[in-house]
């Protein structure tokens, strides 16, 4: 069936089964990379998006589910203009090889939104169904603090 | 010993790009460059195989695979060290598959001795047999090597470069070349003139290369101090190209079902139901496989597992029992190795306590986040393959083997890895897809593993068996008697990669049993091999991973029978064998505060493993939460010799520690019915945000040669988790996963 998305602030128009997960339309048939493939069963967060600003797991959102805006990391800042959640992760060197990274960018995100100055704790419950195997825990951990803080500043 | 002194003078001159190559020690063929891989375009200088400059700067061709550890940044700041570039200029990309790109260090870590007690003319020695990786094409990352191979190249290549920019602008200026300066990417010439590296990259070319010599550590701007890594804001703006993010024009995707049960080929298939699924171009038959492709991803997953196949049995044992009865009866078998044979472990001192235990490790898949894929266009004459991977040349030449393709015509293009941990030094994935590309001629495909599919098609770390005998006497540790079984992943893997059959003394097979910084007066290990069943590969920290868990532990259980503190107990027999491995313990004393008492509710374990070069010791803190385990604080300290990024070592210790506790508290493969049971994450966890305990590092830097970084941090994990738990519960885990035997939160 023929389907429009609104994605990043443009309009896509794609013809797939209902059934299609998002992920896989917005990477093999939008081109929208950034957003990965890690387990298919929404136990890793690799392919976290938002939709109306509220954090989802694209590979278990079908198509034909989809309403809203979906925001993917594309849509959150490019290497140009970067938010200010990203540029808390440059500052404190986050990425190891990186893979799960635009999933947890997209998930804290999503956190700030909701609660502007999270605690240690906060941030454990938020972010705890996203895995990541380099373990750069500690420094997303730092990093949503500091982006918190950038954030509040602005 | 004059010819020594003369070795050591001409590998310091080594700085001619006509040989940067190569090292220059021993014969002709040892000088002999390998072929310098890159064709330039007009208005471009390659001074070598590494350093490329043309109008919009300088490129880094860094034939190591980034997945994660830095080594791009890291081997940028090398080459800026010697060129006088902001190392954030650099511009680095993946390399070709080229034997110039040989890894020096590997090899070395072949070479007999336990590696610690290795003296300077060893180490050089060691780079003298590194050269033999030339000759077997070895481009890998892996092994913890890529500083101690890239250290001396990287720096020779940038200051090589250096020197032939200044030679052009010395030609173009009438002015003699010792009278030019260089910084931030410009030569300096008398009077204030100025001139770019961009500008003067075609003359470069032109002129001879030039030898340098390389600056004393006194000079360094950027080695031993942080640099920004060069790959951050690709990977937090999602525009770092992993391997699942190529795209090539016209490209189609395909997904795959292999027999699960390992080496067993394929009866038939029904794809009917398949064929008319939405988004479906193609079945594919694979011979022992099938595949589909089509549209997208996730529609040729849906099709191919529609398919209905009929697989062959296994012919090996099919239960986890099984196959540890098999790994058992290696012990009936003579040894494979003997590498450490102090003193008599046959009688029992007299007066000595004697201690026997028996520990268990299971298989472990890697489990990268990027799953396993490539990408691969074939067009009858040539193949293009575009692929994560840890060993381009490996990928060439496997491919070329399968297509009939001589290796020239296969172009190997390296993505980012997501996650490498040794999964990604294997050819399979990479040849799945050739060998779909070769039904779909003329079509680039790119084939993407499930997750599923991932985790019941890994090259496992083997399930090992640590039979140990030890004795204490008076407070001291007088015996230790070891016996290793398991698959070898020397045998197994490195012959694979090379293609080569592997036989005697399989060194690799005992790291971290043998050769451990341990003054123990009566100490033997014996290595013995179990027969090839699942699949088994280099897993991060490779035989390490197990041996580790045996040695240590066994220390703890002397400690313990010998009534003394386990951190004490291991200092003194540490700092009787090798003073860097004292240090570390020391330094983890003293960060945890260890005072050998704890709280009730609070346990705390220690751990020291030498591998890969690096002593790194641990500290473990868990606690009671009304029954359930914590594990609430680590401290690790390593002594890497000289480090060339502290801030990324540190990194690289502290995923090493997170990588050898999940497998520690979850990490489990097991078999039925000759197929893996694990499918995805939630039978096979890793350590989250939450469960992940609060880590300090201490980076030392006081041995003499360097140490690796990526592989040393997560054999001791395990230990000292378990260590800790005997400290809280009283219970002594002898076997792995520790969720068998203890809830964690």
């Amino acid at each position: 069936m023929s389907k429009t998305l609104r994605i990043n602030g443009k309009t896509h128009q794609v013809d797939l089964p209902d059934d299609v997960p998002l992920l896989w339309v917005l990477r093999d048939e939008i081109g929208l990379t950034g957003t990965k493939f890690g387990c298919g069963v929404a136990a890793c967060g690799a392919c976290t998006v938002q939709v109306d600003g509220e954090a989802m797991r694209s590979c278990q959102l079908s198509l034909g589910d989809v309403e809203g805006e979906v925001t993917t990391i594309e849509g959150l800042g490019t290497p140009d203009n970067l938010a200010k959640i990203q540029a808390a992760w440059v500052e404190h060197q986050v990425a190891q090889c990186g893979y799960c990274q635009s999933g947890q960018i997209m998930q804290a995100a999503s956190l700030l939104a909701e609660n502007p100055a999270p605690s240690d704790a906060d941030i454990d419950d938020a972010m705890q169904g996203n895995l990541c195997r380099c373990g750069t825990y500690p420094r997303i951990r730092a990093a949503i603090h500091s982006a918190a803080k950038m954030m509040q500043e602005a | 010993m004059a010819s020594l002194k003369k070795i050591a003078r001409r590998s310091f001159l080594v700085g001619s790009a006509a040989i940067l190559g190569g090292v220059a020690f021993g014969t002709y063929k040892y000088h002999q460059p390998a072929p310098n891989p890159l064709e330039p375009g007009e208005g471009k200088a390659v001074l070598n195989p590494f350093v490329f400059v043309d109008q919009s700067g300088v490129t880094l061709i860094a034939p190591r695979a980034e997945m994660g550890q830095g080594v791009h940044s890291s081997w940028a700041a090398l080459i800026a060290e010697e060129l006088d570039v902001d190392p954030a200029q650099v511009t680095v990309i993946h390399g070709p598959a080229a034997k110039a790109y040989y890894n020096s260090a590997m090899m070395a870590e072949a070479l007999p001795g336990r590696g610690y007690n290795a003296s300077d003319f060893q180490h050089s020695l060691g780079q003298v047999v590194g050269n033999f990786s030339k000759f077997l094409d070895l481009q890998v990352t892996g092994g913890s090597s890529s500083m101690k191979d890239g250290f001396t190249r990287m720096r020779l290549a940038g200051a090589s470069a250096r020197e032939t920019l200044k030679e052009a602008a010395a030609q173009r200026l009438g002015v003699a070349r010792a009278l030019l300066e260089t910084r931030d990417g410009q030569v300096l010439a008398p009077g204030g003139v100025t001139l770019s590296y961009a500008d003067l990259a075609t003359e470069a070319a032109t002129v001879d290369p030039q030898e340098a010599e390389l600056r004393p550590a006194a000079q360094w701007k950027y080695i031993g101090k942080p640099v920004p890594r060069i790959d951050m804001l690709a990977k937090v703006t999602g525009t770092a190209g992993f391997g699942v993010d190529t795209r090539i024009d016209g490209m189609k995707f395909a997904a795959i079902k292999q027999n699960p049960h390992f080496g067993a080929g394929m009866r038939s298939f029904d794809a009917s139901a398949a064929k008319d699924m939405a988004g479906v171009e193609e079945v594919i038959d694979l011979g022992d496989a099938v595949a589909v492709v089509g549209s997208n991803t996730w529609l040729a997953q849906q099709a191919v597992d529609a398919i209905e196949v009929d697989w062959e049995p296994t012919a090996q044992p099919e239960t986890t029992d099984a196959i540890f009865a098999e790994i058992e009866a290696a012990f009936d078998d003579v040894p494979n190795s003997t590498m450490r044979d102090d003193g008599d472990v046959d009688s029992l001192p007299e007066g000595a306590e004697l201690i026997e235990a028996e520990y268990r490790l299971p298989y472990l898949a890697h489990a990268t986040m990027e799953p396993m894929n490539a990408t691969a266009l074939y067009t009858g004459d040539a193949l293009q393959i575009w692929a994560p991977n840890q060993g381009p040349t490996i990928v060439q030449k496997s491919a070329a083997a399968l297509t009939g393709l001589d290796a020239e015509a296969v172009t190997v293009n390296t993505t980012y890895l997501g996650g490498g941990f040794g999964r990604r030094i294997e050819v399979d994935y990479c040849n799945r897809a050739v060998q779909i590309a070769q039904q779909m001629k003329g079509t680039p495909v790119q084939l993407t593993w499930s997750r599923e599919e991932d985790m019941q098609h890994d090259y496992y770390r083997p399930g090992a068996i640590g039979r140990y005998r030890a004795a204490v006497k008076d407070g001291k540790a007088v015996m230790v008697h070891g016996k290793i079984a398991a698959q070898s992943t020397t045998q197994e893997g490195a012959g694979r990669m090379l293609g080569l059959p592997m036989s005697g003394p399989d060194k690799g097979h005992v790291d971290a049993a043998f050769n451990q910084p341990l003054a123990i007066p009566n100490f033997r290990v014996e290595g013995y091999i179990a027969k090839p069943m699942i699949p088994v590969g280099f897993w991060r920290s490779v035989a390490a991973s197990f041996n580790g868990f045996f040695s240590d532990s066994i220390v703890d259980e002397m400690a313990h029978k010998a009534g003394r503190d386990p951190l004490e107990f291991r200092l003194e027999l540490a700092r009787a064998e090798w003073e860097p491995a004292a240090k570390v313990l020391e330094t983890v004393r003293d960060m945890s505060g260890w005072s050998g008492k704890t709280p009730e509710g609070i346990g705390r374990g220690v751990a020291l493993v030498y591998s890969f070069g690096t002593p790194v010791a641990q500290v473990i803190e868990v606690a009671d939460r009304d029954g359930d385990i914590a594990i609430t604080k680590a401290w690790t300290a390593a002594d890497l010799g000289l480090v060339v990024d502290p801030q990324n070592t540190e990194a690289q210790l502290f995923s090493g520690l997170a990588y050898g506790l999940s497998a520690a508290c979850f990490g489990e493969i097991t078999f039925d019915g000759g197929a893996v049971e694990q499918e995805n994450f939630p039978d096979y966890d890793a350590m989250r945000m939450p469960s992940m305990p609060a880590v300090e590092v201490a980076v030392l830097q006081q041995q003499k040669h360097m140490g690796g970084a990526g592989e040393p941090g997560t054999p001791p994990a395990a230990p000292a988790l378990a260590n800790a738990l005997f400290d809280l519960t009283g219970k002594r885990a002898r076997e792995l996963p520790l969720n068998k035997h203890f809830s964690f939160l």
